[in-house]
Formats: structure tokens, C-alpha cells, sequence
């Protein structure tokens, strides 16, 4: 391309006096890229001045900005004007936020618009080509740096007098700990304070009190409130235990029918377990051993519990042996009876530990 | 009394003066505007992410004026009849508020979370872009680094921001989150315990994250942005190969006043598209949603789309448990594998990338003329083969809704991603690289043939052949002499111009045929000779 030679003719050329009279501003702008290594190749307008066609742009491009102001006025309208404030059913401020949206968004649409328009149709197209210097670093100016550091390293004599650099080191290494420690002294929590891995809200109270299930608005539950094949989420009852403080205590209590129970109950001796269930009740933790999520789509026919975080899922009637999806481990059960009350209680505490897995547990 | 005469026409210029004599700025001023920018629509993709960005930034502050970062249990007493009544903490409530009770907040909240997502989905193509143009090689490896620890930096911004609300939906999430960490061997517990001051939950997490969410990450979020556009200002943008474009120079057009304009206009459609979205789109209802309790979850239950793929291989992972039999016993849960292991793969492999690439192919030049994917087979397949394996587990994400919509047994979801992940990536880097040796051999082809031109002319001996239309003189053979300059083949007739270039106007034309299609920031073509008629392609069709 014949531009392109001119370009590289360019280097060694000399720089244009800008007071020369008679030049144009265009040929200043073009002097000024000529020494940012820019070639100004190809330079027109795309529409003539006076044409139709650069007066319908300028229309065009007018509108846009009008109907901007326009659509932002209306937000500023709809925004304080409208009825906002939230009332149940169908009222007309469901409309407000999607209004709002409208009026923004054309707004700033036609703005956007409007400056494209402007800048890709009315202004002039350009080519220009600049150079990267690549690979222009003279040798001798990495040179001349890398000396000069050597030599800085050199004035403060770190080689010679080995002592300063060690000291300094020796010095720096405990103040640098020294901002760290705040933070992860402050920070740092023992996992294991009061047990609390390893425990949950029905450890029984001081005293061997043991603890009721409780509902979720706290009343305690008696065996005829779940129905054969029915389930209920429980809470240990005691203070907060309902409320996320203990959030490795709900726990799914199961009305097991009769053939399932007797299944379960089975699967239970296996391990040892032959006394947590009362009846046809059973109860399990409710908090996944997998990630943590509650565990609560209980497919009655079928007597598996699937976490819907995961989709692990675990047969209820084995032990809540976990038989697909990522989950490791059963969940565990806690041991339960009905007090002299008619209620039921937690036996002890879970004798496994709830919730997702970690490193030390046993 | 005579009044000094002020001349204001010439005040604009004593000021400019007077700042240049202070400040030297008049020659670094001219570089800037000087500064020559390659155009082409696909180097936008990363200024959405800015934009939306600069969106993040606004509306969040605006939002921080009404959060309560607080996890104190408070009854709700607000607007929103449904939850009236209900304990939850002090977060949840006054995300409610901001909702229902401040005027214009929905629209803000609701615009901040669109343009999280648009972000982080602005990122991810912007990367693709890079990586399959090979726009990280040298110089440019920092920037990719850069960029890849954006995504992850953004990911934990969405994460900690959406968990800030402290609704039912997050509250699970954050859930997971505390069991992931807990998954950690070793420091797990300790980890966990220290993040969340005790056991989960605890009550200052969400204070913990609001901290974070709203100073710490966006501050290392400007931070790495304003390194990333310094360096692709001082290093200077790639560009496509074409006429007159050398590894050596930019061509393109000046950064002021067009380009920069396009980019204002371009920031505003940004932002009136999210604005829109705001207003039109409902995201993340949190009134419906309720406060977070441990045991209240519902089906469904999806992060935003840029964390899907974790909860995928989450979902996908078999249950292997490693169990170390020392005392009293140690254990490696399964969620360890798809939530630390992975993505710590995931961020080695990617800012490694550059580095893998150049030691195979033993090239450490420079490069600044970007390559058609098809023209790196081996580097696009391993993309599609990356991006295939994102998607499967984007897609194992959302397996409950799938099987749910399409009514699918949820366990034949699972296994078919599990051996989707398997099977699929494979399939995707060998097809991937047939079709780029195909595309090649096409280009060729046209190279030396010509482009078909869909006229068949049969022969006196009853043969019939297909008329090419040389692109440049041929040799005795019938082949062309033009080498591939790693750009577009022409390979319809009308990309030569045969059949005339459209005319605008619908019954009269309004603008005069334009001289010849050239793509925008090419040096004009030169003028077109008479066309002749197409010759006989008989001779060049072997």
C-alpha cells in the first residue's frame, strides 16, 4: 500500500515548523499524530455538509436526545407522582418499579443512541496507523538501569557488611508477624469451645433433664399429632432452640408405618441402635451431612429423605444410610421415648455427630 | 475610570497556558488523544464488564445508605403484609425495607443484581474472546492473569453479595458455604469457626461480609481493573491481521473524538439495558424467600449462574469418603474434591495457560496480530473442551429443574453428568479440531480455486463442473498464487462485489453505491478495475 511506504519514509523526517502561516488546523492535528508515530492514512468525511443526508442524521440524532429528556422527565414524573408504597393485591404501584425501568432505560437508550449515532455517522472515518516500537528498547538503556541498581546495591554495601542485611531481616520478620497478629489473633476461634462440634440443643440439662421435641411455635408434640406415613420438623425445647442458634438441631420426626417400622427397627439392631426409635416413630437429624442443608423432601412411598441442595438421598428405613448423591455419611439419629406427660423427648443427645463432615471428626 | 478590558475569547487559552505551565501536560494530553485504537465489535466485550462495573459501583452505594448489616433478630412490621409479624434478623429486614419502603430502592437493588450478572457473564466472554484469539500470548500474560483472578475476585463479590440479604435462598447458601470450608483438611474446623466466630451461624457474619462486600472486594476489584486498562493502554491493544497491519503497528482509528464517543454512547446503551432489566425483570425476590432458617429449604434452590457450575460438580461428585485410620480417626468428606480441589485446578490451569502454551510451542516472541481460532486448532479445541465441561456442570446445576421441567428421573440427571463429564469434553476437542482443520482446508481451497459462484456449466463431453471464480491470476496448474494472511477468504460471490453493493432507499436510492465493502479500519481498497465476465472455470476446477 502506497500509504504505508509513505509512513515508513516518515522516520527520519523533519518536524514541521506549526507557525508556519498558511497551514491549516488539519495539518497541525496531522503533525502532532506525525509525532506520536501516527499515520494519518485515510481521512473522510462520511457526509457531506448540507446534504440531506447530514441534515435527516442531525434529526435523527436531535430526536434521540429529545425523546431522552422526554422519557427522563416522565421518570422524574412517575418517580415522585406515582403511588409507590407497597399494598397487597393488584394495585397500580405494581407498576412503579417496572415503569421506572421503562422511563431509565429508554432514557439513558436514547442518550446512548444518540452519541453512537453522532459519533459513527456525522464524524469523519479514519485510518491511522502508529507504531508499537516493538522490540525498539535500546539495549544500552536496560543497560544503564540494571547498573545503575548494581551500583545502588553496591552503595549501601549490603556484601560488605553482611551484619546490616541479616539484622535487618532478623528485625523485620517480627514486626511484619507483628501486623498479622491482630488480625488473626482476633479472628481465631476455637472450634471445639464447650464441645459444640460434637453436641446440639437436646444434650440433656444439667441434672440428666431430658429434653422435649418441640414444634416449630415450641408446643410439645405427642405421638397421635403425626398421623402413620406423616413427618414433622422438631426443635429441642429449650431456650432458642427453635431459632437459628442452634441450627444443627432440627430434626425430622417420622411416623413410620407399620411394615416400615418394623424394617427400621431391624436396620437399627444392626447397629446398635435398637432403642432410639418409640413405636413407629423415628427421628433423624434433619441437617445433611453432605453441605449442610436441611433434608426435608421426605418421599413417603418410597421412605427416603432427599436434600434438595444436592440430591443426596438417604433411605430412611436403613439407618438413613445415604443411597445416592454425594452424600457420605447416614444421618444420625436421636434416641427417643414419651415422657410420663405423653411427650416426646430426646433420650440423650445425638450419639453421632450432625451436620457436614470435617476433618477430625471420629 | 478606564476598565480593563477582558477578552473572552482568548480566556480558554491564558487558562490552558496557565495549567500547562504548572502541569507539563499538553505533550502526554496529545499522546492520549493521539493514541491510535484498533476497532472491531469483539474488543467490547470487556468494556460491558467495565460498565457494568461502574453500574455495581453507583447503585451499590446507594444501596449501602439503607442496609443494615446486622444479624440482631428484629420483627418485621413493614408494608409487606405476608411477613408481618415474622422474627428475622435486622439484614433481612432492612433488605425488605429496601424493597417496600424506600422509594425507587427496588429498582436499585434489582439493577445492582443484574449487573452483577452481567459482569460476570461480560468476563466470561471477554476471556473467551481473548483465549480463542490468542490475544493472552506475550506480551500480554499478565493481563490474562489479571483477568482471570477478576472472574474469581468477581465470583466472590456475587457470592458475598448475595448472601447479604440474609433471606431464606441465601441463608442455604451460605450454608454450603460454611460446609465447604469445613471440608478443608486439617484447618477446616478451625477455618470455619474463625470466619464465622463460632459455630454456624453465629451473628456476625453477615457484618463480616458486608465489610468485605462492600470495601475490601470492590477495592481489589478497582485496583486489578485500573491495572488491567493501564496495561492494555501502555502495551496496546491487539489487533486482526489485514492489509497493512503489521506485528509492528496499530491500525485503527484515534481514541478521541470517534472512539471515544462510540464508547460513551456504548456505556450508555450498558447502562439503559441494565436499567431495563431493573425495571422489567424480577430478580432475586427475597420477600418471597423468608428469613433464613436452618431447616426451611425449598426444591430448587439455585445460586446465581456464575456459581452453578460449583454447585454442579458438587452435585455430580460420587460420595468418596477418604477415612484415615489414625487414633481417633481423620476424614476427607467428598465435598472437599468438587469445591476446593477444582477450582484450585481451575485457577492454576488458567493463569498457567499462557505460559503451558508457549513452552509446548517453544515461542516466546511477541504477538500482537490476534489469530483465527481455526487457525490454532490444538488451543480451540482445549477451549471447547473446557467450555464443555463448564457447561456440564452449569448444566448438573440446575438437574433438579431439569428433570423437574422435562420430566426426567433426577438420579438419570445425575449420572448422565457424571458421564457427560466424562465423555463430553473429549467429543468437544475432537470435533472442535475437524472443524478447524476443515475450515482450513476450505480457506485453502478458495485460495486456490477461486470462489464457487453456484453456476454449473456442463461440458460437450456431458461432464458438468462448477464455475469458480479465481481470486487472483493463476499459474498453468489453475491454482492461485495468494498465501493465506491468517484473515477472511472471501467465499461468496457478493463478498467480491458481483452482485453490486446494496443501495439504500426503499423506491429511490439516498446515498450513491459505495465504492467497494471494506471493513471498517482497513485502508481503502484501491478502485475496482471493469469487471470482466466470469470466465470458464473448467480449466481451475481439478
Amino acid at each position: 500500500m502506497s500509504t504505508h511506504t509513505e509512513h515508513q519514509a516518515q522516520q527520519g523526517r523533519e518536524p514541521l515548523d506549526v507557525n508556519t502561516p498558511g497551514l491549516t488546523r488539519f495539518d497541525i492535528v496531522r503533525e502532532g499524530a506525525r509525532r506520536d508515530d501516527i499515520e494519518i492514512v485515510h481521512y473522510e468525511p462520511q457526509v457531506v455538509p448540507g446534504t440531506k443526508a447530514e441534515r435527516r442524521l442531525v434529526r435523527l440524532v436531535a430526536w434521540l436526545f429529545l425523546l431522552s429528556g422526554l422519557v427522563g422527565t416522565a421518570f422524574l414524573v412517575i418517580y415522585i407522582w406515582w403511588p409507590w408504597e407497597y399494598a397487597p393485591g393488584r394495585g397500580s404501584d405494581k407498576w412503579y418499579n417496572p415503569l421506572l425501568g421503562v422511563t431509565l432505560g429508554l432514557s439513558l437508550l436514547g442518550i446512548g443512541f444518540g452519541i453512537l449515532t453522532w459519533g459513527k455517522k456525522l464524524l469523519p472515518k479514519e485510518v491511522s496507523i502508529q507504531d508499537r516500537h516493538e522490540g525498539q528498547v535500546p539495549e544500552d538503556e536496560r543497560s544503564i538501569t540494571g547498573q545503575t541498581m548494581l551500583y545502588m546495591a553496591d552503595e549501601m554495601g549490603v556484601k560488605r557488611r553482611p551484619l546490616l542485611g541479616i539484622s535487618l531481616l532478623a528485625g523485620l520478620v517480627p514486626v511484619g508477624a507483628v501486623a498479622a497478629a491482630p488480625l488473626v489473633g482476633g479472628l481465631i476461634s476455637n472450634p471445639h469451645k464447650n464441645n459444640q462440634m460434637f453436641t446440639t440443643g437436646f444434650a440433656p440439662a444439667e441434672g440428666g433433664q431430658k429434653i422435649r421435641l418441640v414444634r416449630e411455635d415450641g408446643r410439645p408434640v405427642r405421638p397421635a399429632d403425626i398421623s402413620s406415613g406423616g413427618q414433622l420438623t422438631v426443635f429441642p425445647g429449650i431456650e432458642n432452640g427453635i431459632s437459628n442458634r442452634h441450627a444443627d438441631s432440627p430434626t425430622l420426626l417420622i411416623h413410620l408405618r407399620d411394615e416400615d417400622a418394623k424394617e427400621s427397627r431391624q436396620a437399627n439392631e444392626r447397629v446398635g441402635h435398637g432403642d432410639y426409635m418409640w413405636g413407629n416413630y423415628a427421628a433423624f437429624s434433619k441437617i445433611c451431612t453432605h453441605a449442610g442443608c436441611p433434608a426435608s423432601l421426605f418421599e413417603q412411598q418410597t421412605n427416603r429423605l432427599l436434600c434438595p441442595c444436592h440430591q443426596s438421598q438417604f433411605l430412611i428405613t436403613d439407618n438413613a444410610r445415604p443411597v445416592f448423591g454425594p452424600a457420605s455419611r447416614r444421618l444420625p439419629q436421636l434416641p427417643i421415648e414419651v415422657d410420663s406427660e405423653g411427650f416426646f423427648v430426646a433420650k440423650s443427645d445425638y450419639t453421632e455427630t450432625v451436620g457436614p463432615d470435617f476433618w477430625e471428626r471420629p | 475610570m478606564k476598565r480593563r478590558k477582558f477578552d473572552l475569547a482568548a480566556a480558554p487559552g491564558k487558562a490552558a497556558a496557565g495549567l500547562d505551565d504548572r502541569f507539563r501536560a499538553a505533550t502526554p494530553l496529545r499522546h492520549v488523544l493521539n493514541k491510535v485504537f484498533p476497532d472491531h465489535w469483539s474488543f467490547l466485550l470487556g468494556e460491558i464488564a467495565l460498565f457494568s462495573f461502574i453500574v455495581l459501583l453507583l447503585t451499590g452505594t446507594f444501596l449501602t445508605f439503607f442496609f443494615e448489616p446486622s444479624m440482631t433478630e428484629v420483627v418485621y412490621n413493614g408494608s409487606y403484609a405476608p411477613l408481618r409479624g415474622t422474627p428475622m434478623s435486622a439484614a433481612y429486614a432492612s433488605s425488605l425495607n429496601l424493597s417496600f419502603e424506600v422509594r425507587g430502592g427496588l429498582i436499585m437493588r434489582q439493577m445492582h443484581h443484574w449487573a452483577a450478572l452481567l459482569f460476570m457473564a461480560a468476563i466470561v466472554v471477554h476471556m473467551l474472546r481473548i483465549f480463542f484469539t490468542g490475544a493472552f500470548r506475550k506480551p500480554r500474560e499478565t493481563n490474562w492473569i489479571i483477568g482471570s483472578l477478576l472472574f474469581w475476585i468477581g465470583f466472590l463479590a456475587g457470592f458475598t453479595g448475595y448472601s447479604l440479604p440474609d433471606d431464606g435462598l441465601s441463608g442455604t447458601g451460605l450454608r454450603i458455604a460454611s460446609a465447604i470450608m469445613l471440608s478443608i483438611p486439617v484447618i477446616g474446623s478451625w477455618l470455619t469457626s474463625s470466619i464465622f466466630g463460632g459455630e454456624f451461624p453465629g451473628t456476625i457474619i453477615i457484618s463480616r461480609f458486608f465489610i468485605a462486600h462492600v470495601l475490601l472486594i470492590p477495592a481489589l476489584l478497582l485496583a486489578l481493573i485500573s491495572v488491567h486498562v493501564g496495561l492494555v493502554f501502555t502495551q496496546k491493544h491487539t489487533q486482526w491481521p489485514g492489509p497493512g497491519r503489521t506485528n509492528g503497528n496499530v491500525v485503527g482509528e484515534r481514541m478521541f473524538p470517534r472512539y471515544a464517543i462510540k464508547q460513551g454512547g456504548f456505556f450508555m446503551i450498558v447502562f439503559g439495558v441494565i436499567a431495563l432489566m431493573g425495571g422489567l425483570f424480577q430478580i432475586n425476590p427475597i420477600w418471597l424467600f423468608g428469613p433464613y432458617e436452618a431447616w426451611v429449604v425449598s426444591a430448587a434452590s439455585q445460586p446465581d449462574w456464575y456459581v452453578m457450575f460449583l454447585d454442579g460438580s458438587t452435585r455430580l461428585m460420587p460420595a468418596w469418603q477418604i477415612t484415615i485410620p489414625l487414633g481417633d480417626g481423620y476424614v476427607i468428606p467428598p465435598l472437599f474434591w468438587p469445591t476446593v480441589v477444582l477450582p484450585g485446578i481451575l485457577v492454576g490451569l488458567s493463569t498457567l495457560y499462557p505460559f503451558l502454551e508457549a513452552r509446548h510451542l517453544k515461542d516466546y516472541r511477541t504477538h500482537n496480530l490476534l489469530q483465527r481460532p481455526r487457525d490454532v486448532p490444538a488451543r480451540t479445541a482445549a477451549g471447547a473442551m473446557a467450555l464443555a465441561f463448564y457447561l456440564v456442570l452449569t448444566l448438573s446445576g440446575a438437574n433438579d429443574v431439569i428433570a423437574d421441567k422435562f420430566q426426567i428421573s433426577l438420579n438419570a440427571m445425575t449420572w448422565a453428568g457424571r458421564v457427560g463429564l466424562l465423555i463430553l469434553p473429549p467429543l468437544a476437542y475432537y470435533v472442535t479440531y475437524r472443524l478447524c482443520l476443515g475450515l482450513q482446508q476450505h480457506d485453502r481451497e478458495v485460495l486456490a480455486h477461486g470462489v464457487e459462484t453456484g453456476i454449473i456449466r456442463r461440458m460437450p463431453d456431458g461432464r458438468f463442473v462448477e464455475v469458480h471464480q479465481p481470486l487472483s491470476a493463476q499459474d498453468h496448474d489453475g491454482h492461485g498464487a495468494l498465501e493465506y494472511t491468517g484473515w477472511v477468504v472471501p467465499k461468496k460471490m457478493n463478498r467480491l462485489g458481483a452482485l453490486g453493493p446494496a443501495i439504500r432507499g426503499f423506491f429511490y436510492p439516498i446515498e450513491k453505491p459505495a465504492e467497494a465493502p471494506v471493513s471498517p479500519g482497513h485502508p481503502p481498497v484501491e478502485p475496482r478495475p471493469e469487471r470482466e465476465e466470469i470466465t470458464s472455470g473448467s480449466e481451475s476446477h481439478r
